[in-house]
């Protein structure tokens, strides 16, 4: 194929590869661009379809074609949900045991993680294996015998079930703040060792400062994890003046199950804190599943 | 991982036995709770799973018998199958559409941050309220996505109240959450080294053959590691159908864990539910070992990569 083209003649050519190649790309990344905006569209319906058929009246539901935009706008399906169930009980409830929970996970999961990230034993490596594979452990095979301890414990009907297991450092939080405390230099931690500080004083004193968006990640997938716990609940908790929300929730449905007005906003409601959380820390999110994904 | 431990200088007497104490001063809390949480809760499982044993009366030894019940068991056999069918089409596809996702959100778009958040948005919602709203767009009548479909022409299955398209309801449902792993791919993306795509290239190749020769083979860790915790997640699907179906209809519903719990919190029969998860915990170790087996031979490891950050 090789002509004895003039110089020209090349440099022309190359000219309109090059333009082909740029238009090409432009092509290609608008249908990508197309790609993206009809997924999020597909991901978001849902949603939309949510907080829509919570501000319509029963014979607006049932319309065809149906209306986006609810006309007129129905709010009194908020209020309405309160006076059927006392979802500010079920809020409270939530709130004391996620705030407890995350609490008690910060606390001994940092512990733990500067344990793993800065000091070696004899078996600290086996250890280390041993808490990677209770990650994979399926929660199935603990939730009868858990069930049968705290039921000698007295513990049914109290939060203690859903709380003091916190205490004790889940692996996945250990994982992801030993893997924050490894990318910290040093040289701060001898100082205050060299000042007489004990280990204590320099996991509070510099770690834990250090640590902020790590253990910020840790708040958050610890917040989120409980807020939507069903599970432990649902086993745990009997009294209705108990219920989390989701337990709550989930009654609620079964008393007006053909009620969607009323259900979806309900869920819009239950909705709602995890979508404002995760707005202000959105970096967190990405950041701490980036730090435990890729390493695997 | 290794450098973990090339960070921890190798000291030599009695400061390195006080350093040890300190150790494991610092992780007794996860090993109390390793002890009392797991460990002990597992043995303790394994015993009562050859006792009849319903909590208000003393356990009672009764051997294999509940191995044995299993085995006979047809609603065993019927919840294994549902879970396997539920996992064999949600694992591979909640992977794909997370792949998908990672892709197309891998490039330089003003206004990216809100695509992302978009496509996670779903995991973040808490199961109850996401099944609640999906039972509602599934509702034969007035539901969104029949409402779509007879707008389209097409008259729409029962869904959630269908035999035959319960199960693949749910497997949609999972699709729609499968922004954790979007995330984790992308995150596994970002880390594929610009140079290699250059260099590819330069020897000619496509979009395609970029896709298949270079991103795939340095996604393969991160795409390994989300199949083993899916499949394992995936075997234990018990939510969104004890909230959406509670099993029907006629059973098409039933997984594994909902018959579990069902054994356990509502026919009282702890010695039975016990061996069914020991019975699924060999399943799924069986499953993961044969995953760690054959990985050598798919997923590929770049020597000095591993081992950096």
């Amino acid at each position: 194929m090789r002509s004895a083209a003039r110089p020209s003649l090349v440099v022309a050519g190359q000219r309109s590869v090059i333009r082909l190649a740029h238009l090409r790309r432009r092509v290609n990344s608008s249908a990508i661009y197309l790609a993206l905006v009809a997924l999020s569209v597909v991901f978001v319906l849902p949603f939309l379809w949510m907080v829509s058929t919570s501000l319509k009246a029963n014979r607006q539901i049932f319309l065809f074609p149906p209306e986006w935009i609810p006309n007129p706008l129905i709010w009194e399906n908020y209020p309405a949900i309160f006076t059927f169930a006392p979802f500010h009980l079920y809020t409270l409830n939530t709130l004391i045991i996620t705030v407890a929970t995350t609490f008690g996970s910060l606390l001994s999961c940092s512990l733990v993680a500067y344990g793993f990230a800065r000091f070696e034993a004899p078996g600290s490596r086996i250890l280390f294996m041993l808490l990677l594979s209770t990650m994979m452990l399926p929660s199935i095979v603990t939730l009868v015998p858990h069930f049968i301890i705290f039921t000698r414990l007295n513990w049914i009907d109290t939060f203690l079930p859903l709380i003091v297991p916190s205490y004790f450092a889940s692996p996945f939080f250990v994982f992801l703040l030993r893997q924050f405390f490894l990318t910290l230099p040093r040289e701060l931690e001898d100082a205050v060792a060299i000042d007489g500080g004990g280990v204590l004083a320099t996991w509070w004193h510099v770690m834990l400062p250090l640590s902020k968006p790590a253990l910020g990640t840790v708040a958050i997938f610890s917040f989120l994890g409980h807020w939507n716990d069903f599970v432990g609940p649902l086993i745990y908790l009997n009294s209705e003046e108990k219920y989390t929300i989701s337990i709550g929730l989930r009654v609620f449905q079964q008393q007006h199950s053909v009620e969607w007005a009323l259900l979806m906003a309900a869920s819009t409601l239950m909705t709602l804190p995890c979508i404002v959380i995760f707005f202000f820390a959105q970096q967190h999110f990405v950041k701490g599943i980036a730090l435990t994904g890729i390493k695997g | 991982m290794a450098t973990s431990e090339a960070l921890v200088p190798r000291r030599r007497g009695g400061l390195s036995r006080r350093r040890a104490i300190t150790f494991y001063l610092l992780i007794s809390p996860w090993l109390l709770g390793f002890i009392l949480f797991t460990a002990g809760p597992m043995l303790f499982s394994f015993w009562i799973s050859f006792q009849d044993y319903a909590i208000v009366n003393p356990p009672i030894w009764i051997g294999l018998q509940n191995y044995a019940t299993l085995l006979e068991d047809p609603l065993v056999g019927v919840s294994l199958y549902n879970t396997l069918y539920y996992t064999i089409l949600a694992v591979p596809l909640a992977m794909t559409t997370a792949m998908v996702l990672a892709m197309l959100l891998n490039q330089r778009f003003r206004g990216i941050a809100l695509y992302r958040t978009i496509f996670y948005l779903p995991t973040i919602v808490p199961v109850v309220a996401s099944t609640i709203l999906w039972m509602w767009i599934y509702q034969p009548e007035w539901g969104l996505l029949n409402t779509a479909l007879k707008m389209l022409g097409i008259p729409g299955p029962g869904w959630l109240n269908s035999e035959a398209w319960s199960k693949p309801a749910l497997v949609l449902m999972a699709v729609w959450g499968s922004g954790g792993t979007m995330i984790i791919y992308l995150a596994g993306l970002q880390g594929v080294p610009e140079q290699l795509y250059e260099a590819a290239s330069i020897d000619g190749a496509t979009t395609w053959q970029r896709f298949w020769n270079v991103t795939i083979p340095m996604m393969t860790p991160t795409i390994f590691f989300t199949l083993v915790l899916g499949i394992i997640g995936s075997f234990q699907v018990f939510t969104v159908a004890f909230i959406a179906t509670n099993g029907g209809p006629l059973d098409s519903t039933l997984f594994y864990m909902l018959y579990l719990f069902r054994n356990a919190f509502f026919f009282a029969k702890m010695g039975y539910a016990s061996a069914m998860a020991w019975v699924l915990l060999v399943i799924l170790l069986g499953l993961t070992a044969i995953q760690f087996a054959i990985a050598p031979r798919w997923v590929y490891y770049e020597g000095e990569r591993r081992d950096t950050r």
